[in-house]
């Protein structure tokens, strides 16, 4: 058995193509005269500016955060170039405008730009290195009020809106990763969705790093007013360097009254190499705010790729009532390592949250979960209920669960369930014995395990991660 | 039942296997033929379950010699899903459980598995629905466990009706009943007996491991045959069980070294 499950496990990454296309690539380090190029780049208003150089001058006197469950060696943060597009002649008036060679990147990697070609009912706005290329059904979505854009254009073309709520959610000065990411960042998305109004298609960025030294560091902003909803979904991969990248994004989410968001992720950056060379660093800061009462934010990711992640996409409950959901699948095989969770910040009355976690670690791979449930004194009534379930596959790698709770109210109730089980030798000759191949059980039994997070992802991304899953653990029992 | 005309189906001759270094069957000889009901018992550690893991092709017994032939077929060449393909079942001792994956769905994967390697037809989900709900009440088996997870908070009785009738929906042409009877109530085992009985035919044949004559009142025998050490030393009729529920194994150890210690 295990011979043929050797072959399969050296099956390829198959997004690590590197697209030949002129790029402009600032000179690597980082100072206040990058800074001040990107955003002269972007020509960005005075107040963005100061926001970065703030953001900059708090960086300078943070460290970086060593308490996770990861190793990594020391990153030379002047080693990092901080601004790579593809060279764009003018602005683009329609996507048949778009550089053919970035098309081609696009629909290779299952990402078709033309909005005749595209998945019916999903917008897309794509982002290769430090820009995005563009953005579908633009129109058709302005005709009930929802923006949805690049962050370069938002700043420019709805600039009070983007001063309104960057930075409220996860302050520049949040953490090491987040201070340098609103120093730096590039672009990334952003979605508004008008008071009352449920979003009439699935919005979704795909995100593509494809210079070898160049960081990426995007900023989505995603606001729903009023009794607004919205889906969004978040796709990323890179090319298979054996150096490794830094990603180092932020995301906000606000949502008001009877809003509700939902932000689902299939993460397949590059992970390395079977010895650990290469992938990139995922360190990531998510954070919604449910700031208006009976508001909800679902957050369901499903983790497969990167050499680390570092990502907790979180919850902040504020309005009373307020619905805060954290569903994750993180897979690691060979080196890779994650540390991921969440955190629920219950402060109004009656909030209640849900967290899902399931982490699957194969190979020589430490997948950790770490998680906060806080409830504050002014959250009476709050409810939080956890379930982390850990996936062994082989002997060599390790998983962890990190909980910390901290209630300050008598009338919460919080509960915590904890799982490890392991897929080994008995249950693959179970399923052998009834005919069953190798990779049809892996996948059987990895799709039984992660069911309640895999259906909370929008269909066509709960296919899309049924699929990746079995085909990066394939092999890897035995 | 012993028919005159039956082919061969299983043939093991001299096999030796280990796990983990240690010797566990010692050149092992022993004949199925299509039709017939076996039944394999011995003290633990005789090494009654490895040979059935062994037949099925569990990967962490090593056959250091000897050979199997399958219908003709040299069986130790074959992977377990291939033998699994070929018509050997095991029933397992410990069914595993899967959770999160429905157990109706699980059994048509092995169903159709199976009925695709042998060039029938495979049956989707509403048609297979019908279909093992009607396998079911052999069993008398709630449909409810169709919806439930693969053996997951399962009786020790129902994970063992469980494995029975995945052995119906398969129609294997060698069974192998690794302790079939252990952790069942006296009805469940009545049960159970009563399928298997059901699926017994001229074309197919039956191996039962256990300790207790129990099951074989329900399940009645062709050949008995008592294990030690590794070897079958012994075997008889339906009665050789009788005796050995109310004798114990001693004497047929004593008789095997006896035996063995005459000068030829």
């Amino acid at each position: 058995m295990s011979a043929v499950l050797q072959n399969l496990v050296n099956q390829p990454y198959k997004h690590g193509f590197v697209t030949d296309i002129e790029s402009e690539v600032a000179p690597k380090g980082l100072n206040e005269d990058i800074i001040r190029m990107i955003s002269s780049k972007k020509k960005e208003p005075e107040w963005l500016l100061e926001f970065r150089l703030k953001s900059y001058q708090a960086w300078l006197k943070m460290t970086e955060p060593e308490w996770q469950n990861c190793h990594h060696p020391k990153i030379d943060y002047q080693a990092i170039s901080y601004y790579a597009a593809p060279k764009i002649k003018a602005k683009l008036n329609s996507i048949d405008e778009v550089d053919p060679e970035l098309l081609r990147t696009f629909e290779k990697l299952g990402v078709p730009l033309h909005e005749r070609m595209a998945l019916a009912g999903v917008a897309v706005d794509v982002i290769f290195d430090s820009v995005s290329v563009a953005t579908t059904y633009k129109h058709k979505l302005a005709e009930v009020g929802v923006i949805f854009c690049s962050m370069s254009e938002a700043v420019l073309e709805h600039p009070e809106l983007v001063q309104k709520y960057l930075g409220t959610v996860v302050p520049t000065g949040d953490n090491f990763y987040a201070a340098l990411n609103s120093a730096v960042f590039t672009d990334g998305s952003f979605c508004f969705i008008p008071k009352g109004v449920k979003c009439p298609m699935d919005l979704s960025t795909y995100f593509r790093i494809n210079t070898e030294e160049s960081g990426q560091f995007e900023r989505t902003l995603i606001i729903a007013e009023e009794g607004a909803s919205v889906s969004y979904l978040e796709g990323c991969t890179a090319p298979a360097f054996s150096t490794n990248q830094l990603h180092a994004a932020v995301v906000e989410l606000v949502a008001l009254d009877n809003a509700d968001i939902k932000y689902s992720t299939v993460q397949n950056w590059y992970a390395g190499d079977e010895n650990g060379v290469g992938g990139i660093y995922n360190f990531v800061t998510k954070r919604g705010l449910a700031k208006g009462v009976n508001a909800r934010i679902s957050w369901t990711q499903v983790e497969t790729g990167a050499a680390i992640t570092w990502k907790y996409p979180s919850v902040v409950l504020l309005g009373d009532n307020s619905v805060g959901e954290f569903y994750s699948v993180a897979v690691t095989n060979n080196y890779q390592q994650a540390d991921t969770g969440t955190k629920m910040i219950h402060i109004g009355k009656n909030t209640r949250s849900t967290i899902v976690s399931k982490g699957i670690s194969a190979g020589k791979s430490n997948n950790s979960y770490r998680g906060l449930v806080k409830i504050a004194a002014s959250a009476t009534g709050a409810r939080n209920y956890s379930q982390c379930d850990s996936m062994l596959i082989g002997e060599e790698c390790g998983a962890n669960t990190f909980p910390y709770i901290q209630v300050l109210n008598n009338s919460a109730q919080v509960e915590h369930e904890a799982s490890t089980s392991k897929i080994g030798e008995d249950q693959m000759f179970y399923f052998a014995q009834r005919g069953v191949d190798a990779e049809a059980a892996v996948s059987m039994i990895i799709n039984g395990f992660c069911k309640d997070v895999f259906q909370q992802l929008p269909l066509e991304f709960a296919v899309e991660a049924t699929n990746l899953l079995s085909f990066k653990l394939e092999g890897s029992v035995g | 039942m012993i028919y005159q005309d039956s082919k061969v189906l299983l043939e093991v001759r001299g096999l030796c296997a280990s796990v983990n270094g240690v010797e566990i069957l010692k050149d092992l000889d022993f004949t199925v033929k299509s039709g017939e009901v076996h039944a394999i018992m011995g003290l633990n550690g005789s090494g009654k379950s490895t040979f059935a893991k062994v037949l099925a092709g569990h990967p962490a017994y090593e056959v250091t010699s000897g050979s199997v032939l399958f219908e003709g077929q040299n069986l130790l060449a074959l992977k377990p899903e291939e033998r699994a393909r070929a018509g050997l079942f095991l029933a397992f001792q410990y069914p595993i459980e899967v959770p999160g994956v429905g157990n109706g769905q699980f059994l048509r994967l092995t169903y159709n598995t199976v009925q695709k390697q042998r060039g029938k037809e495979e049956l989707d989900p509403l048609e297979f629905d019908d279909f093992v709900r009607d396998k079911m009440k052999l069993l008398e088996m709630n449909p409810d466990f169709l919806d439930r997870s693969v053996n997951e908070g399962f009786s020790g009785g129902e994970k063992k009706r469980n494995e029975i009738l995945q052995m119906a929906l398969l129609e294997p042409r060698l069974a192998i009943l690794d302790e079939t009877d252990s952790g069942l109530d006296i009805d469940a085992l009545r049960v159970v007996a009563h399928g298997v009985n059901q699926l017994t035919t001229k074309d197919n044949a039956m191996v039962m491991v256990t300790h207790y004559q129990r099951l074989l009142n329900y399940i009645v025998p062709d050949y008995v045959h008592v294990m030690e050490a590794g070897r079958i030393i012994k075997t008889g009729g339906k009665a050789l069980a009788l005796e050995l529920e109310t004798r114990g194994y001693e004497w047929v150890s004593a008789e095997h070294q006896a035996a063995a210690s005459v000068p030829v």
